[in-house]
């Protein structure tokens, strides 16, 4: 019935930026419009695959699978579990929201705008539903492009900084977790004879702890720098600054989500042995409890509205590795909502940035102040966004925190009195943030006559506060579709620590094959 | 051997024939037939026929290897028709023709529009010929030189202006060193094997001890010269000035058609007869990869001359095609080969849209030169977007498939220290190939400026070279698959 779902999901995008192309680019409405009806296009197509998704089932469903570079044996092979459904429909939805949200904010060459924006969703996508490890490689890099034109076409003032750096950054982990990648290959090639990608047979090799611990390293630049933990952050605040609000939506709610996501999919089942070591473990948690103290720390200090929201980002994206590495069913489980979380939280604070600076162009905190008067329906949208970030009970953020707070507390009680204390920073600067901004008297005469939400941007708002409000009250259907796939993942990591510590011999007759 | 021209001489020799008969005929025609300016246009359809009819012979000898197998050697062993020969002359003539094609309007802008430039690519691809197919030092050398010779006088073309007069000194100067070097290395080979065929030189070097005194300074000369012409550092200093100075057409045939010829040249060699001393050789070609990674990539950080800037890119580019030599295995082989391909076309295809820049009073060698690209003219942008996001290897395009043969065969033969090397520079190398795309797409240019010099023949050009750089890296498979036929002996 639904057999090439993913792959209209997948193209659609894609299919939709092939005709803007031929839209003249003087016929600004058609092309707004045709972006809008194509991004929400891409969010229906993408409704079957939750409705027909069965969480019962071990796996990868609507696989599809065609061969593409038969010589080197890629494949297009795709196909989702759990947690990768929950990634598409988070881009989907974000990239459509991002979409409309420019309506008015985008004034200059809207034509190659969107065109960046389907492909970027394409890519997204693609990262998401990969299941052939060169394939993946393939989307994760073809996301570079599109978000250094977005930042560095239509970003802030130092836009140009801001995109090289990215896309520096990012590509330079990328690279070298190639180099991991096609380590992999090369010894499956070795062991079985024949070359593949495909992560389900990666998946069998029998490799010995070293190498898996430098081809750990090899993704851990890749996806690290991705996500980005620290110390490898610093293209982020920049980046997230400098963008166009569309584009640090885009890049908080799905862009970092890659990285997370690399480390669930590839890192920990694809080196079960390596992601248990206890060294690196212990690196990758004390990276994460650093990031999250340093990010909302740095927060504390910013002057600037949206870097605080971009360095809050890297204290958010801090609990979600953690939990990662807490490598039990909680944990994980916790950061993959989590990160939906983080998208829509944090989505939300950078389109409540984007409205003001809209209204008066710029992002200085000490420019306003009170609000709250000015614009009562906007500090309410705001109120509840920054809530929902700093993890109020009944609300998203605070599912998310709690269960990896539970994990990490199993895994190692230090962990999660550090990652505790990360909570309370995190409701100080957000809460200080509010009070500057919003509440008290009208400080700024500039600000009085600010006209507040139009109807427009209340539609982007609402979906994200009612999906904030759902995961919030009732998490429970997310927690069950995360349980199979991330029970298998931790099944696997343990199951395999396990048999290396009682028989190291296996491994070295693999190796010696 | 009584008989000196057989049947398969004559076989394997007819593309070159007719390349060299059509190429002197060009210059005679020019005198006699077509003295006209506006008659040279035919003198490019002669090109075009040259290359059409070369191209049939090639096809008739890539039919007789596919239904008979095994190589087609003539002249007692001093030429070879072989896949891999094949898989060389078929990116010379698309190489030759492509550059043709568009020197015609670059020629009419700089003024310089003379009739034997046609016969000169025609005759430069007689040698390249012989540096593919030959198979005897003397042979070898003498194709070498015809094709060094021609480039002299072709880097020299725009008789007006100094810089490319000084170009052509400069690189007539360390071009005949470099050749220097290589006859030197070739009468030591020669004294090794008392024999100038490259079958008898294979015996000769595979008898003696890799780090014999002679054999070491007969395979060092021969690779410094070799190092020379395929413009790898430290011997990479004539590039930059012949780039910037040459008309920019022969600089694209210069950074596609002789690097190709000589890296053609260099791994017969090197992984022919010289393959058993591979331990003499190697610590040579890691140094000069590793060099020319180094050099090419921060030397290109600061250009300003969009020429100079891509001069610097194919010297680091040389070094990642010298990596696939290093890791030595059929990956290895397959990937400079297949690096070859996609360089051919994405670097065509880059200084192409360089060429068509250079219009009525603007030189168009500035990076500045690009600002509102994307404004003036669209099409050339976003294909100068895909050559360069190529050239930086990122899928899905045709660069990315030679980065992937060099990173894996260099996985599979445990050089994973080079490995990281050559990845780290891929990030490098993206920053000056985005300063180009900075300017196009988001800088902007204020006032009117002349068209773009553009014809049917560059479009098409352009079309071609764009659609194979973005086909080979979505559907690589056929490409793959010569490669493949290629290396396997």
């Amino acid at each position: 019935m639904t057999s090439n779902l993913l792959s209209v999901i997948l193209f659609t995008p894609l299919a939709g930026l092939l005709v803007l192309l031929f839209i003249p680019s003087g016929n600004k409405k058609l092309i707004k419009l045709w972006a809008n009806i194509t991004a929400a296009a891409g969010f229906l197509v993408s409704v079957p695959l939750v409705l027909n998704f069965n969480r019962h089932l071990d796996g990868y469903q609507f696989v599809e699978r065609m061969d593409w570079i038969p010589p080197l044996g890629v494949q297009y092979l795709i196909g989702v579990d759990g947690i990768s459904v929950l990634m598409v429909m988070l881009t989907t939805i974000m990239g459509f929201l991002a979409i409309f949200s420019s309506w008015d904010s985008i004034k200059d060459r809207e034509k190659e705008y969107y065109a960046m924006f389907l492909l970027q969703q394409t890519g997204m996508i693609g990262v998401f539903i990969s299941l052939d490890f060169l394939l993946f490689y393939v989307f994760w890099e073809l996301v570079l492009v599109p978000m250094y034109f977005i930042i560095g076409v239509w970003g802030g003032p130092r836009k140009l900084y801001a995109a090289i750096k990215f896309f520096l950054y990012t590509l330079a982990g990328g690279v070298l977790m190639l180099l991991g990648i096609l380590t992999l290959y090369f010894q499956y090639a070795t062991q079985f004879g024949r070359y593949t990608f495909e992560i389900g047979e990666l998946m069998k090799l029998n490799l010995p702890l070293g190498l898996q611990q430098w081809v750990f390293w090899a993704f851990f630049l890749g996806f690290a720098i991705k996500v980005p933990m620290f110390p490898f952050h610093t293209w982020l605040p920049d980046a997230h600054t400098e963008a166009p609000t569309a584009g640090s939506v885009i890049l908080a709610a799905v862009l970092l989500k890659m990285g997370t996501y690399g480390f669930i999919r590839f890192s920990l089942p694809l080196l079960p042995n390596a992601s248990a070591d206890k060294t690196i473990v212990t690196v990758l948690a004390t990276l994460s409890i650093i990031g999250i103290l340093y990010g909302a720390l740095v927060s504390l200090m910013q002057q600037d509205w949206k870097k605080l929201v971009a360095y809050s980002s890297v204290s958010h994206l801090g609990f979600c590795t953690l939990g990662i590495f807490a490598l039990n069913q909680a944990g994980i489980a916790g950061s993959v909502i989590q990160q939906i979380n983080h998208g829509i939280s944090t989505g939300m604070l950078f389109l409540v940035v984007g409205v003001i600076y809209e209204r008066r162009h710029t992002r200085e905190i000490k420019e306003y102040g009170g609000l709250g008067h000015v614009m009562p329906n906007y500090a309410i949208v705001f109120a509840f966004a920054m809530l929902s970030s700093a993890g109020l009970p009944l609300l998203n953020g605070f599912v998310g925190e709690f269960t990896i707070l539970q994990g990490a507390f199993d895994a190692n009680r230090v962990w999660a009195a550090f990652a505790v204390l990360g909570v309370i920073f995190g409701a100080a600067y957000l809460l200080w943030l509010y009070q500057r901004t919003m509440l008290g008297e009208v400080t700024n005469e500039k600000n009085k006559g600010l006209p507040d939400l139009n109807w427009r941007e209340w539609a982007v708002f609402v979906p994200l506060m009612i999906w904030a409000v759902t995961i919030g009250v009732y998490p429970k259907p997310y927690f069950d579709i995360l349980e199979k796939p991330v029970a298998q993942i931790v099944h696997r990591v343990h199951q395999s620590a396990n048999t290396v510590a009682n028989a190291p011999a296996a491994t070295v007759e693999a190796r010696s094959k | 051997m009584s008989v000196y021209y057989t049947a398969t001489d004559h076989f394997v020799l007819l593309p070159v024939l007719l390349l060299a008969l059509f190429g002197c005929a060009t210059l005679l025609f020019d005198l006699f037939v077509f003295p006209e300016p506006k008659q040279r246009r035919w003198l490019l359809l002669f090109l075009v026929l040259g290359e059409a009819f070369a191209g049939v012979a090639f096809f008739r000898q890539q039919s007789f290897l596919t239904a008979h197998g095994g190589d087609l050697t003539a002249f007692n062993g001093a030429l070879v028709i072989d896949n891999y020969a094949l898989f060389f002359h078929w990116i010379f003539l698309v190489t030759t023709l492509i550059v043709g094609l568009i020197s015609y309007k670059y020629l009419e802008v700089r003024d310089e529009h003379h009739g034997e430039y046609y016969g000169l690519l025609m005759l430069a691809q007689t040698g390249m010929f012989f540096l593919a197919s030959g198979t005897e030092l003397v042979t070898i050398f003498v194709g070498l030189e015809t094709m060094a010779v021609t480039f002299y006088i072709l880097v020299g073309f725009l008789r007006s202006d100094k810089r490319s007069n000084e170009a052509a000194l400069k690189y007539l100067l360390l071009g005949s060193m470099s050749s220097g070097f290589l006859a030197y290395g070739f009468s030591i080979l020669y004294g090794i094997a008392g024999s100038t065929r490259l079958r008898d030189i294979t015996a000769a070097v595979a008898s003696r001890d890799p780090y014999d005194p002679i054999l070491l300074l007969g395979i060092a000369t021969t690779a410094v010269g070799l190092l020379f012409k395929i413009s790898a550092a430290p011997f990479h200093m004539w590039a930059p000035d012949a780039y910037e100075g040459a008309p920019t057409s022969i600089t694209a045939f210069l950074a596609v058609g002789s690097k190709a010829a000589s890296f053609a040249l260099l791994l017969r060699l090197f992984a022919g007869p010289l393959g058993s001393a591979r331990a003499s050789w190697e610590p040579i070609m890691i140094a000069a990869a590793v060099l020319s990674m180094t050099i090419g990539n921060l030397a290109a950080v600061t250009q300003t001359n969009t020429k100079r800037l891509l001069a610097y890119s194919g010297i680091n580019h040389a070094g990642y095609i010298l990596l696939g030599l290093i890791a030595g295995n059929p990956t290895g082989l397959k990937g400079v080969l297949v690096y070859l391909l996609v360089y051919t076309f994405m670097n065509l295809g880059a200084f192409l849209v360089l060429t068509s820049l250079t219009r009525q009073g603007l030189a168009g060698e500035d990076i500045n030169d690009l600002r509102g690209l994307m404004k003036k003219a669209p099409g050339h942008a976003l294909w100068m977007l895909v050559f360069l996001v190529s050239l930086a290897g990122i899928p899905p395009t045709a660069g990315f498939l030679g980065k992937y043969y060099i990173f894996l065969s260099l996985i599979e033969t445990g050089h994973t220290t080079l490995a990281v090397i050559a990845a780290a520079y891929v990030a490098v190398s993206v920053y000056y190939y985005f300063r180009l795309v900075k300017a196009i797409f988001v800088e902007t240019e204020e006032g009117e400026l002349p068209p773009l010099a553009t014809s049917l023949g560059t479009r098409l050009a352009l079309g071609v070279t764009g659609a194979l750089t973005l086909g080979i890296g979505i559907y690589p498979e056929p490409f793959l698959r010569l490669a493949q036929l290629s290396i396997s002996r």
